[in-house]
């Protein structure tokens, strides 16, 4: 293959469009007689609905219609769809379009008002009278699990809908006779992603061709398509679902389905007139799924020399009032855990469990962070016990490069076994030591030690897993002007597919990136898929891209063949040109062969089997591809203040063969200020009563360009065998290890006061309790200077 | 998040304005920069009956030197407050403070007199008003009046101003001799302080002759402490001065606790950042003394 722009850092094809305003989002679609809805939402974590009085809102002029739960069709007052079943999952509940008789969250939908303006739509919502009978809610994980809890559910008796154990080797015999077994709680709270662009959703029904046109901000738009025909008794090709431009995804925009995305079309359908629902962020804070919130309880064993013999955690996870998404999240985190290091024995098992709280889905590392946090967290731990380097003791538990592929044991999110396929675990290490000067490390540390300085250093590595299946697909066509036009089946919601997918194709067909024109996330321009997550657009759909555009090759060069009167083998395609291999004069242009391709008169060659330039390929790998990354940091903590500062951010990551360096390095970038997010920043806070605190920017406190540090990014590049590129993902690469490295940075800026960090995220606040605590305890260490060079 | 229905005015002038402050008592609201008020408003959490657009009041844009004092209209926007030269030169503290409002966009649109008369306790202005012993000046019905810092800020975003009374321009006494620092806890740049102080000190020598500190983000009002003040005053700022001022000042402050920050946290941090920010303060003034000498 030959590779002109792939792993080139080419400039974006989309930026220049997005850059001057010519982006199209759900909120730029203006329809004639567009109609605008608003939704009532609970304004308590649990309570039952006894009456909703629409009339005063019904009565309001401008309000066009509305809906309660008794209002909407028999198919749209059962439980939304449950897409991800698992055996496991004993009690898979979701939630209603509209709540019919409780309701389990704050933010929860109650009424959908529909208006010729949002703001009459949201006076509307004043006018409506529900009486609520409050129940006592269930807000935190160790309160849901107790035997005398509210239920969230009363029909199951219990608020643990799930229990899933898997297990590697025996861990009780590893650990009765392990010379050491060190074991922790740790805890990480909630967070939400916060994208820049609030969901959105227009529906249009268009009589004359009775198909239903859905603008929706979803991250799964051929799935949304498929449901949505069967909720409305539509024919698939009677429903057209586009996501356009989309203001950054990161997981919660995929829900099969949000109330919302039944409502709006519903509503559309039924007033025969179009529907505009853009989320305020008020209620993206309630209403779009959160994520992050487990406790694990956890062992590490290990021998003399720190080599690991077993790991065991048993962990509390949080799916919120309802859990549409099934177990993705848990058995994530139950399989990301292991990480690089070769662990003979473990024992994972959680419990999933109803609070009244928003739901839960897969934001961005979906697991990841949590299992990585809790193993590194326990490789610290066990090298501080044993007075072994943390480094050191990695090394001697990590993967080699020979031992792959790699069997963990375990069943991976996609029910295959999770086998990493490659990568060189070791060099990744070595790397990312080099860049943060690890080698020097003790002697930086005394130095600012000497200056009363409280530096730590971190170091943290990780597995991803990525590129899982079923399959994706792509259709690639040479249009006569001689543009290519490639549609998929995944939506985009800003990592550069729009390029990065264009670079295969030129490649492919010998043309400029520019003229690749890629479409994505819309189910009338390519019908089968399942949609972008679990880092899976690039290996899945883009390995479907490649097989199309070299199909496409393929038939040009048949074409070609036929019209220049040579065989396909004596041909040569260059510069989006097919001539006779030593006769350049003999040539044809791609759009020649287009032209040709599809011929007016005569007759189609049977080899050319369809006519054009035109091929469709699905590709379905095998399992995922495990892509895997070191980070490390050097951060500065105040100890009077608990603030931070990260004075040095390094990151190599493996993630294959890339594809675009630039377009990976955002992504990486990009992730690692999520990560830094979920370690001090964003934390979503619920009070006993299970409002919601933190509804407002004010208070949910996302990292911004001042708070994120320059992030140093290198890559090595392991091919993964599993597909035709040789790539793997890295839509999460950046998240994923973040509160892990910064726990380990801040136990060795803090060493002395001997603090351990043990969840996450942190604040200022809950760092100088720790530090106060910690001197209470010991002598204090400031403000006497401390021996140069100790420990 | 939209609005519930509201009329809206838009004056061109100080007596217009007065007027339909008067016609509309409690029910109308000023609306200045907005960087308040309309998230305000689009959350519903106030829902005036009528808007009273400032912005095409043209008088109350200036900064003017006047008896030691510097006037800055009520309408002149922080980002040229923080430009002026005169700021720069004559406030030192007001200088240090503006650029730890909000951010950059958020300064270009907010207004001096809009942060000063919306009291939020946990903002710089009024902190920086308090520490220099300032004044607003205030025109209602009745006519004009001044209002002393202490006295303008009565509690959690409560002023002196009457329903039907405008800010028409806020007074800093310049203060380019005085060594000024203003020093502040945020979690992020330019949210609003965890806890916040102003310093500003008159140095002799070594010797402190006179110190004013007011705290943001610690009570319901700007915050002064007098006993902290008179810890530094009249001695070398030493560390063991410094030291018992931190003290003092976690001991003395009364502050209350939210999702950000317990009481506690912000006890123990106004007395490190008293301590850091008289430090800062007295090394400035004693660059000015050698800068002058």
């Amino acid at each position: 293959m030959a590779t002109r722009y792939f792993g080139e850092r080419i400039r974006r094809n989309e930026d220049p469009r997005l850059l001057t305003g010519g982006g199209t989002f759900v909120d730029d679609i203006t329809l004639p007689d567009l109609l605008h809805a608003a939704l009532l939402r609970s304004p308590h974590a649990h309570a039952r609905v006894r009456r909703v009085d629409t009339a005063g809102a019904e009565a309001l002029p401008g309000v066009v219609a509305v809906y309660t739960h008794g209002d909407l069709p028999p198919s749209l007052q059962e439980p939304l769809p449950r897409p991800i079943p698992h055996p496991a999952l004993v009690h898979h509940k979701t939630q209603y379009a509209l709540a019919r008789d409780k309701v389990r969250h704050v933010g929860e939908p109650v009424a959908f008002v529909v208006a010729t303006s949002r703001y009459i739509a949201e006076d509307a919502l004043d006018l409506i009278e529900v009486e609520y009978e409050p129940l006592p809610p269930v807000v935190t994980l160790e309160q849901a699990v107790r035997p005398d809890a509210p239920l969230v559910h009363e029909d199951t008796g219990t608020n643990v809908c799930a229990q899933y154990t898997q297990r590697v080797g025996n861990v009780d015999e590893a650990m009765a006779r392990a010379a050491h077994v060190f074991t922790e709680r740790f805890v990480i709270d909630r967070g939400t992603a916060a994208p820049m662009e609030c969901r959105g959703i227009v529906a249009q029904w268009d009589p004359r061709l009775r198909q239903l046109v859905v603008w929706d901000s979803t991250q799964a738009p051929i799935p949304i398509r498929n449901g949505l025909a069967r909720l409305l008794g539509l024919a698939q090709g009677g429903v057209r679902v586009i996501a356009p431009d989309i203001g950054g995804g990161f997981g919660p925009k995929i829900m099969m389905f949000y109330p919302e995305e039944v409502l709006v079309p519903y509503a559309a359908m039924q007033l025969s007139r179009p529907v505009k629902w853009i989320e305020d962020r008020r209620e993206n804070f309630a209403a779009m799924n959160h994520e992050r919130e487990q406790i694990h309880d956890a062992a590490i064993a290990v021998d003399r020399d720190g080599r690991i013999l077993a790991v065991r955690t048993a962990f509390l996870y949080d799916s919120g009032a309802y859990i549409p998404y099934g177990l993705t999240v848990p058995i994530v985190a139950s399989t990301t855990l292991p990480g690089p290091y070769k662990i003979p024995n473990y024992h994972c098992e959680f419990r999933a469990v109803f609070t009244n709280k928003t739901i839960v889905s897969p934001y961005r590392g979906a697991g990841r962070p949590h299992g990585v946090f809790v193993m590194e967290r326990l490789m610290d731990r066990a090298a501080a016990e044993l007075g072994i380097d943390r480094v050191e003791l990695r090394r001697r538990n990590l993967i080699q490069p020979h031992e792959f592929p790699y069997d963990v044991g375990l069943i991976y999110q996609d029910n295959a076994p999770l086998i990493y396929d490659s990568g060189n675990y070791p060099a990744t290490l070595e790397a990312a030591l080099q860049k943060i000067g690890y080698e020097h490390w003790p002697q930086e540390r005394a130095r600012y030690r000497a200056q009363h300085r409280y530096v730590g250093l971190g170091v943290a590595c990780y597995v991803e897993g990525s590129g899982i299946g079923p399959y994706e697909g792509c259709r690639v066509t040479v249009e006569p002007s001689g543009k290519v036009y490639a549609a998929t089946s995944v939506g985009t919601q800003g990592q550069g597919h729009f390029t990065s997918f264009a670079q295969i194709i030129a490649d492919a067909l010998t043309v400029r990136v520019e003229d690749v024109i890629v479409i994505t996330g819309d189910s009338g321009a390519f019908g089968w898929g399942t949609g972008t997550f679990a880092s899976r657009a690039a290996v899945v759909a883009g390995s479907a891209v490649h097989l199309a555009a070299q199909a496409v090759r393929e038939k040009t060069l048949l074409v070609a063949a036929t019209k220049l009167e040579a065989r396909p083998d004596d041909l040569v395609l260059e510069h989006g040109r097919v001539y006779v291999r030593g006769a350049p004069g003999k040539s044809m242009t791609l759009a020649e062969v287009a032209v040709a391709a599809n011929p007016l008169r005569g007759t189609l060659p049977q080899e050319w089997e369809q006519p054009g330039l035109e091929a469709s390929r699905y590709f379905a790998p095998p399992r995922g591809t495990f892509p895997n990354g070191v980070h490390a940091a050097i951060v500065e903590v105040d100890i009077e203040t608990g603030m931070l500062k990260i004075l040095k951010y390094v990151v190599v990551h493996d993630c294959g063969r890339v594809i675009n360096p630039m377009i990976l390095d955002g992504q990486i970038r990009g992730g690692v200020a999520q990560g830094l997010g979920g370690a001090f920043y964003e934390k979503l806070v619920y009070d006993e009563s299970g409002q919601l605190l933190t509804q407002t920017f004010m208070d949910y406190l996302l990292p911004t360009a001042m708070e994120v540090p320059e992030i140093e990014v290198d890559h090595l590049e392991t091919p993964s065998p599993l597909n035709p590129l040789g790539v793997k993902g890295a839509g999460e690469a950046g998240v994923i290890p973040v509160p892990a490295l910064m726990a380990q940075a801040l136990d060795d800026a803090l060493s002395e006061l001997g603090i351990r960090i043990t969840e996450m995220p942190l604040s200022p606040n809950r760092l100088l309790e720790m530090i106060r605590e910690a001197r209470a305890k010991r002598p204090s260490p400031h403000p006497d200077p401390l021996p140069k060079g100790e420990e | 998040m939209k609005p519930a229905p509201f009329q809206y005015a838009a004056p061109e002038s100080v007596e217009e304005t007065v007027a339909l402050l008067h016609a509309h008592g409690a029910e109308g609201k000023l609306l200045a920069g907005g960087q308040s008020l309309v998230p305000l408003l689009n959350m519903r959490l106030a829902r005036p009956s009528v808007i009273i657009d400032l912005n095409r009041v043209k008088t109350l844009d200036y900064i003017r030197e006047e008896n030691g004092e510097i006037a800055i209209g009520a309408m002149t926007r922080q980002r040229t407050a923080e430009r002026s030269p005169v700021v720069t030169r004559r406030l030192p503290l007001l200088a240090d403070a503006l650029p730890l409002v909000g951010h950059l966009q958020i300064r270009t649109r907010g207004t001096v007199g809009g942060n000063i008369a919306h009291a939020d306790p946990s903002a710089e202005l009024p902190a920086v008003l308090a520490a220099l012993e300032g004044s607003v000046v205030v025109r209602g019905p009745g006519g004009t009046r001044r209002v002393a810092a202490h006295g303008f800020f009565v509690s959690y975003l409560t002023t002196a101003l009457e329903p039907d009374e405008l800010l028409l321009e806020v007074r800093f006494p310049a203060h380019e001799q005085q060594g000024a620092a203003f020093l502040e806890v945020a979690r992020r740049h330019g949210d609003y302080a965890l806890v916040g102080v102003g310093a500003v000190v008159t140095m002799a020598g070594n010797v402190c002759q006179r110190a004013r500190l007011a705290f943001t983000g610690v009570g319901p009002v700007p915050v002064r402490i007098p006993d902290a003040e008179a810890v530094v005053t009249g001695k070398m700022v030493t560390d063991g001065v410094l030291a018992e001022l931190g003290k003092l000042v976690t001991h003395t402050i009364d502050p209350t606790g939210d999702i950000h920050a317990s009481a506690e946290y912000r006890k123990e941090v106004a007395g490190v950042l008293a301590r850091r920010a008289i430090q800062a303060a007295a090394e400035r003034a004693r660059m000015k003394q050698m800068r002058m000498r």
